[in-house]
């Protein structure tokens, strides 16, 4: 096994598009060591991207905020910008794993390892987040939810690595939120989850909405009947209803061992719910 | 040796206090030495093959191609760990446990093991290892696998315990049965019959540190194994005996324990580490992955319980019936026996009869966990009884009190009670002020009832005195939850001098005689006894000592707070001697003083625990938080009461963590779906309240200070309690445990749809 610490984002490209064997990036580690050590995969080369310079950085300029892919999630919660901008972003990042985890893990690897049930993706699509892809032809932005395809992949090609995660500053009367349903209260994984990102008009009513959805399908879900259903309203009783039975209708979820279908459809619903009155709280809404 | 064991009424100057425990530094620095902690030079590491099938024939293993891997030392299967059991058939089921003969019966058996110079040889070394297997149809569970078509796991077992010998094969190994009166006669004087079904799923001990052991066999038949291990001198026996290794040349050093609750009392990894040490020629270290542990050590039952209960409109319970199904794996066992002695040991019953049935199924080999088999029985037992109580129109405590047994009732199990503690626990529950706590919205409380028999047995303790007047206690059972503490706090109080004086440690078995393992809620309870006994052996040296030193008769010196006193008129004039001063003449007066003691431990008192738990239910996902727990449990004597409520929460907690979401998950391909600890869900800290513990003493007569074991009752009620409080929160009575969201929601979804 080789290990590479390079200085360039070019040269870390360059090492994974002419790997022979298996390659991996780390940069927090906190799936990538884990399966290591379980013997799940045994990679031939290892790029660890925390020295490129920049990337362990969150840059704030007038349009909006840029997060390096080796910021740890930890980070985020520190960045008193970020925080205020994008709530439901961070409370997202915040749920991953332990505090210890937390301390090296990253919204960009918890992006690539294109779990359906990442805990900070639903959050990202939900803000519309877009994705910068540095590799052997240049760069390129795509929006977060092109990023994974299915469990395990991505449509990212080989020596392509995702550089930061844009995010724009939130409009006036904005608000972000997410929510998960664990069995447990903390270190667990979610068997659903749901965020959901609100503009308001000056009046209180809902003008933009997005709405995603976390383990209830091969990939994170952009439910945009559900948004649709919320644009115009004030998040009255009835709309919160049909925003639930749209959301559980959206979800092609699986029975295994987190869940039914039948529970995970309901829950998805009812998240659906509660995350809605949080950001449209965070948005100024009474 | 005359030994008194019976309870003397003294009272105390060390025991009931609480200091600090001798293995806490150690233990909070990271330097005490857990199993995996052990190293030796030239040490190879051990790595054992699995089979991925449920049930398999395995027709063929080639270990050609792993044994020329370079770094590998030593391939072992089945065949380098040849039958030496003589016709003991549980030991015979311990080998094939270990490394499986003819078939693969469960995901995770092992087939083949390696040592290689490091780790990487030795997982590349499995992957060269070629298993042919003819794949056979199974069943994991436990109503299926007692179906006539059901898959048959072993052909050679007939049902025991039927009035007709069966003329084929089962999956069911053994009918019990249990009780006395007439079961139809009491259900005919009853005013209400509850009658219900319930099923509880796998779960594990869930001990944070995996098996871990070092082996070094040396060739002229002598042997070390440095293990993680309840019971060392049992894991000597049993290796010895697989091994064909003489006992007193194989060294057995147990480690610091990282948790066991049950599942460290049986050999798995440590045969095969003795094998490939033997066949390398070189000391092989075999640590087990969480992994394996899921998949490959040993679980507790799940079961299929259904409950009879009948009782009179003034509260009298006229009859009680329980059928008992519990896994065993694919062996032979006795849990649901055990079920079915415990299921309504806490009630006065006329007519009482329950019947078990060992099951057999395509899952790891059934283990001890923490009063095995008594949580699942105490839940359907519980529950119905909670039930039966709503149906008649009274208070469920005052149910229970009412039906309690006390001393002189002839248990369900058969024995005699003397003086036992379920009236007082449900007594102290009733005057709780947790009971009148207001609840919220979607907040229920539940209570109930647990027992466990406790166990005494084999134990062996030397007690030595040091020159400078200190006294080192070695104990041959395992410190599993700060005996070592309480066992120096009894030395301390025996001898008359302070705690600081004693240093306890767990002995290795070539510096001890035989003990039992701490099993049985034991280790306190019998080490405690022979300490005394070990001390009180002291005491007649340390008084004959200073006889000599003053020369006069023994006869007239006795033995008062840590210090020979001389009796006697003619004495008068003489000072006493503390024990240091005795000791540090010892050289001149007869050389080392110390006292032994070897004694089984008979008369463990039984325990019985009433516990008190609110819930918050989510009725819109199911999910439930336990917000408020109380744990009420008679301890005979608390001799070190931290350590006494820290059995009592840790029993709650792993209840707890039972009731809501713990269990095996088996896919349709037999194999575990959640074989490591994010799908298999203990509860982590913030899942759990601060758990509330009152202490009872209701002395144990044959204890010389009244102790009982306490370790294990504290898993019982639970089970039940948070069933009873969710049924009180929501209105929904769950049958099927773990209460999981989605269990819970379903239930509450049909609930709403009538």
């Amino acid at each position: 096994m080789r290990y590479i610490r390079p200085q360039s984002i070019e040269e870390a490209a360059g090492l994974l598009a002419s790997a022979a064997g298996p390659a991996a990036i780390l940069a927090g580690g906190s799936d990538l060591l884990v399966r290591m050590k379980g013997g799940f995969i045994e990679p031939e080369l290892i790029v660890d991207i925390k020295a490129i310079a920049g990337l362990s950085e969150i840059k704030e300029t007038a349009d909006g905020f840029s997060i390096g892919a080796a910021v740890p999630c930890a980070v985020l919660g520190e960045n008193a910008a970020l925080k205020k901008a994008w709530p439901g972003v961070v409370e997202a990042a915040k749920l991953i794993g332990s505090k210890q985890v937390q301390g090296r893990c990253t919204i960009v690897g918890n992006l690539c390892n294109a779990s359906p049930a990442a805990d900070s993706v639903p959050a990202l699509v939900a803000a519309g987040a877009k994705a910068v892809v540095a590799g052997p032809n240049g760069r390129r932005t795509i929006a977060v939810e092109a990023v994974p395809t299915g469990p395990g992949r991505t449509s990212l090609a080989k020596g392509e690595i995702i550089e930061a995660i844009l995010l724009d500053k939130p409009a006036p009367n904005a608000g972000d939120a997410y929510q998960r349903f664990i069995p447990r209260t903390e270190m667990d994984i979610a068997v659903v989850s749901a965020g959901v990102n609100l503009t308001l008009d000056e009046a209180g009513a809902i003008k933009a909405a997005r709405v995603a959805l976390g383990a209830a399908a091969p990939t994170v879900l952009l439910v945009e009947e559900a948004a649709e259903v919320l644009v115009g309203s004030k998040l009255d009783e009835a709309t919160l209803e049909r925003l639930a039975k749209i959301c559980a209708g959206a979800c092609r979820p699986i029975d295994d061992k987190r869940g039914t279908i039948e529970f995970r459809r309901k829950v998805a619903g009812v998240l659906a719910k509660r995350v809605a009155t949080t950001a449209y709280e965070r948005a100024g809404g009474k | 040796m005359n030994f008194d064991p019976r309870y003397s009424g003294r009272s105390f100057s060390s025991v009931g206090t609480r200091p600090l425990r001798p293995d806490g530094v150690d233990k909070v620095t990271g330097r005490a030495r857990y199993g995996a902690d052990f190293n030796m030079a030239g040490q190879l590491v051990g790595r054992v093959l699995r089979s991925p099938h449920a049930h398999a024939i395995i027709k063929k293993i080639d270990t050609s191609k792993a044994e020329k891997l370079a770094g590998v030392k030593a391939v072992i299967t089945a065949k380098d760990l040849p039958d030496l059991t003589d016709g003991d058939a549980a030991m015979f089921d311990t080998l094939d446990n270990c490394m499986a003969r003819k078939k693969a019966l469960y995901d995770g058996h092992a087939v083949a093991a390696v040592a290689a110079i490091d780790a990487r040889t030795a997982r590349q070394a499995l992957k060269l290892i070629e298993v042919d297997y003819e794949v056979l149809p199974h069943v994991t569970d436990v109503d299926e696998a007692m179906q006539h078509h059901a898959p048959l796991i072993n052909d050679a077992i007939f049902t025991e315990g039927l009035e007709e010998k069966p003329v084929k094969p089962s999956n069911v190994s053994k009918r019990t049965q249990y009780g006395h009166g007439d079961v139809h006669q009491g259900f005919a004087q009853a005013d209400f019959v509850v009658e219900r079904s319930f099923k509880t799923e796998q779960t594990h001990q869930g001990y944070i540190e995996p098996h871990a052991c070092v082996a070094s066999v040396n060739p002229d038949g002598t042997a070390d194994l440095w293990v993680c291990t309840q019971g060392h001198f049992v894991y000597r026996q049993h290796c010895a005996q697989l091994l064909g290794l003489e006992v007193s040349k194989l060294r057995v050093t147990s480690s610091e324990i990282g948790g066991g609750f049950g599942g460290k009392t049986h050999v798995w990894a440590e045969p095969v580490a003795l094998a490939l040490s033997r066949k390398a020629g070189r000391p092989v270290k075999l640590v087990m992955t969480r992994d394996e542990v899921f998949r490959a050590s040993g679980p507790t039952s799940a079961t299929s319980i259904d409950v009879k209960i009948g009782a009179r409109k003034d509260g009298t319970i006229t009859a009680a019936e329980a059928t008992l199904r519990y896994t065993c794996g694919p062996y032979a066992g006795m849990w649901a026996e055990i079920g079915a002695m415990t299921a309504f040991a806490c009630y006065k019953l006329e007519n009482v009869k329950t019947v078990g049935y060992e099951v057999l199924v395509n899952r790891p080999k059934t283990a001890a966990y923490r009063a095995p088999s008594a949580p699942m029985a105490a839940f359907a037992v519980e529950s119905a009884v909670d039930e039966l109580a709503k149906e008649i129109g009274i208070d469920p405590v005052e149910f229970r009190i009412k039906n309690a047994a006390q001393e002189g009732t002839r248990a369900s199990y058969g024995p005699v009670y003397g003086p036992i503690g379920i009236g007082p626990t449900l007594e102290a529950v009733k005057e709780h002020p947790h009971m009148r706590a207001p609840l919220a919205q979607n907040q229920g409380r539940g209570m109930a009832c647990g027992f466990w028999f406790n166990f005494g047995g084999q134990t062996c303790t030397d007690l030595n005195i040091g020159m400078d007047g200190t006294v080192s206690l070695a104990v041959g059972t395992v410190d599993v939850g700060g005996s070592r503490a309480s066992l120096s706090l009894v030395a301390a109080e025996e001898l008359g001098i302070d705690y600081g004086q004693v240093k306890a440690i767990v002995a290795d078995t070539s510096s001890l005689g035989y003990n039992d393992m701490t099993d049985g809620s034991r280790g306190t309870f019998s080490s405690s006894m022979a300490t005394i006994s070990a001390a009180r052996n002291a005491i007649k040296v340390l008084r004959e000592r200073a006889a000599q030193m003053w020369d006069i008769s023994v006869d007239d010196v006795a033995w008062e707070k840590g210090h020979a006193v001389a009796k006697g008129e003619k004495h008068g004039n003489l000072g006493k001697l503390s024990l240091k001063e005795i000791a540090a003449q010892s050289g001149k007066t007869g050389g080392p003083i110390a006292g032994h003691s070897e004694l089984v431990a008979d008369g463990a008192g039984v325990s019985f625990a009433t516990h008190i738990c609110d819930v918050e239910v989510d009725p819109e996902t199911g999910s439930t938080r336990v917000i408020r727990y109380t744990v009420v449990q008679d301890a005979g004597k608390a001799v070190h009461p931290t350590y006494v409520e820290g059995q009592y929460q840790g029993g709650a907690a792993q209840g707890i963590g039972w009731a809501l979401n713990e269990e095996y998950i088996y896919g349709k391909d037999g194999r575990l779906q959640n074989p490591g600890f994010l799908d298999y869900r203990i509860p982590v800290c913030s899942d759990l309240p601060m758990i509330d513990t009152q202490i009872l003493e209701i002395p144990n007569p044959n204890h010389p200070y009244g102790v009982r074991g306490v370790g294990e009752t504290s898993i019982v009620p639970p089970l039940a309690a948070i069933a009873n409080a969710v049924s009180n929160a929501v209105g929904v009575r769950m049958s099927h445990i773990p209460m999981s969201p989605p269990r819970i929601l379903a239930a509450l979804e049909a609930e709403r749809e009538g």
